[in-house]
């Protein structure tokens, strides 16, 4: 099939290719985000034993093509003396920065828009911008609520960006890479060589700082609806509170997305080393069986759905006590084991580190 | 050619552009984004000279935690810019002098012969900037990159000890104390009677 569509396009110039395809994987990516508003409601119903939205369309599927009409003809409201140039771009640089990260993920071993050797550290680089959104928005509207909101955000995503990083650092110890497709290939085997394994306490440190940084409960304080009205975005309306939504969930999809490659083997299928070899040569089983870009959108759909559980199940963390679980549990478990791991790498202890 | 000399004249216009822009701005909050956009377009041409890691790493350090801490601060700032703007005329020989000299001085160090680099040769596609820095960091300038790291250490202990002072009659909570705490030093059942 890959061939067939490879005399396909062999005319256009690859530019031009290029970009046709980041525009459909944005309308794709946009869709999800859309969608994952949609799960939200579902989820966070089911969980408190309510319906959630489901008149709009067969089981609410057009919830969330209304809720986007609605919003882009609300009136976008403006607060006196708010820096009117600032506060439009805002939404833009907390929206801008979750897609820009997906230029280097891979959806399998073949299928990505940029493969290039600092994968890893673009990734960090790109999550750490979208803190700017937040920021100005925040110092844009002219609100003292909107300011604190800001203000506790910023402090916030920094704090977890460090024992995020480190959580990154020991996974590009054990692959010896920081391109993503190596990270995955390093992870071959079968399921117990994923990484989740020998990093788990790096892996649920990278998910818990995973949910501060995108600003999610149990550690929303950034918004908390009963402290500061709604944080950072109290004064948007309209497009511009739009934005911040699809942003924050297009960031939900992109954490998703990046512990289900670092930790859970990516495209990888479970099934391997489970099932004779074979097993993986049938006619259409096997495709569905071996690795491939299902599995890796299974993984990251499983990590969507955990975000809205967490969100269901946990009250919300205390501001100081969101700093404490920063600084002193996550950052010393993650400082800890990098360094059992690198006794682990020395001792070459099979089967992850042979 | 053609496309690399086109991007690279784009980020640089961008990039003088926006650093006129730090220092000319009056509210301190915009200088300190167009600071931010220096230092990202700065990164973008590094990335054109195939320093990736270098690049990436400008934005990751000073983009994302640096500036973010400044903007922090600036924002904080309870600033009289009318107050601020008064002193321009009066403190504008002395800054143009030491503009002068710093232009004079860098004039001189970059005509050394030093600095009169030839133009490198293009790396292929599979050279990896990241492993070549790694390498030689970690081999042949081991020590001086370790001193590096333990003065980085103590300067990180030193901010921290001088932001260090215990207020004695401040109250406040021990979160460890709180998560600690268990259901049987807060609540005592009681049985009584029906009455």
């Amino acid at each position: 099939m890959i061939d067939w569509w490879q005399a396909l396009v062999a005319p256009f110039p690859p530019l031009l290719l290029t970009v046709a395809y980041m525009l459909v994987f944005i309308l794709v990516l946009f869709a999800c985000v859309a969608y994952a508003t949609l799960a939200e409601r579902r989820v966070l119903g089911f969980m408190q034993v309510r319906l959630g939205p489901n008149r709009v369309g067969p089981q609410g599927l057009g919830q969330p093509i209304a809720d986007a009409l609605k919003l882009m003809f609300k009136e976008m409201i403006l607060p006196n003396d708010a820096d009117r140039f600032l506060f439009r771009t805002a939404p833009l640089l907390s929206m801008a920065p979750a897609l820009a990260a997906w230029a280097v993920i891979p959806f399998s071993e073949h299928l990505n828009f940029a493969d290039i050797n600092a994968g890893l550290l673009y990734i960090l680089a790109m999550t750490s911008l979208g803190v700017y959104g937040v920021i100005v928005a925040g110092w844009a509207s002219n609100s003292k609520y909107a300011l604190l909101g800001s203000l506790r955000s910023a402090a916030q995503i920094v704090s977890y960006e460090i024992a995020m990083g480190f959580a990154l650092v020991g996974v590009l110890m054990a692959s010896g890479s920081l391109n993503l497709g190596d990270i995955v290939m390093a992870q071959q085997g079968s399921i117990l060589h994923w990484y989740w394994l020998p990093l788990l306490p790096l892996f649920l440190t990278y998910l818990i700082a995973g949910i501060a940084e995108t600003n999610r409960a149990p550690f929303d304080v950034v918004e908390g609806e009963s402290e500061i009205v709604a944080g950072f975005h109290v004064e948007y309306s309209g497009m511009g509170f739009a934005m911040f939504f699809l942003a924050e969930y297009a960031n939900i999809i992109l954490i998703s997305a990046l512990t289900a490659l670092l930790f859970l083997g990516g495209w990888l299928s479970p099934l391997e080393g489970i099932l004779p070899a074979h097993a993986f040569h049938l006619p259409v089983i096997g495709v569905l069986l071996g690795s491939g870009a299902h599995w890796f959108i299974a993984k990251t759909s499983f990590f969507i759905f955990c975000f809205l559980w967490f969100r269901a199940t946990f009250p919300r963390y205390r501001y100081d006590q969101i700093m404490r679980l920063g600084w002193k549990v996550l950052l010393p478990v993650t400082l800890i084991w990098i360094v059992v791991e690198g006794v682990l790498l020395y001792l070459q202890l099979p089967p992850w580190f042979d | 050619m053609l496309i690399q000399s086109t991007v690279f004249y784009f980020f640089s216009a961008i990039l003088v552009a926006s650093a006129l822009a730090m220092i000319s701005v009056r509210n301190p909050v915009h200088a300190v984004l167009f600071l931010v956009l220096v230092f990202f377009t700065s990164a973008a041409i590094w990335l054109l000279l195939e320093a990736e890691f270098l690049g990436i790493t400008l934005v990751l350090v000073y983009v994302g935690a640096v500036m973010v801490l400044f903007l922090f601060v600036v924002m904080m700032l309870d600033i009289n810019l009318a107050k601020m703007r008064a002193g321009f005329a009066r403190y504008l020989p002395v800054g143009l002098l030491v503009g002068i000299v710093m232009a004079v001085e860098m004039a001189v160090v970059l005509s050394r012969p030093a600095f009169d680099l030839q133009k490198p040769e293009a790396k292929p596609a599979d050279y990896s900037n990241t492993q070549e820095l790694g390498e030689l960091l970690f081999t042949e300038y081991i020590y001086p990159f370790e001193i590096a790291g333990v003065i980085l250490l103590v300067a990180i202990v030193a901010a921290i000890t001088l932001t260090m002072h215990k207020r004695t009659r401040a109250k406040r909570q021990s979160p460890a104390m709180q998560v600690s705490a268990d259901r049987a030093e807060r609540v005592r059942l009681v049985s009584m009677d029906k009455d």
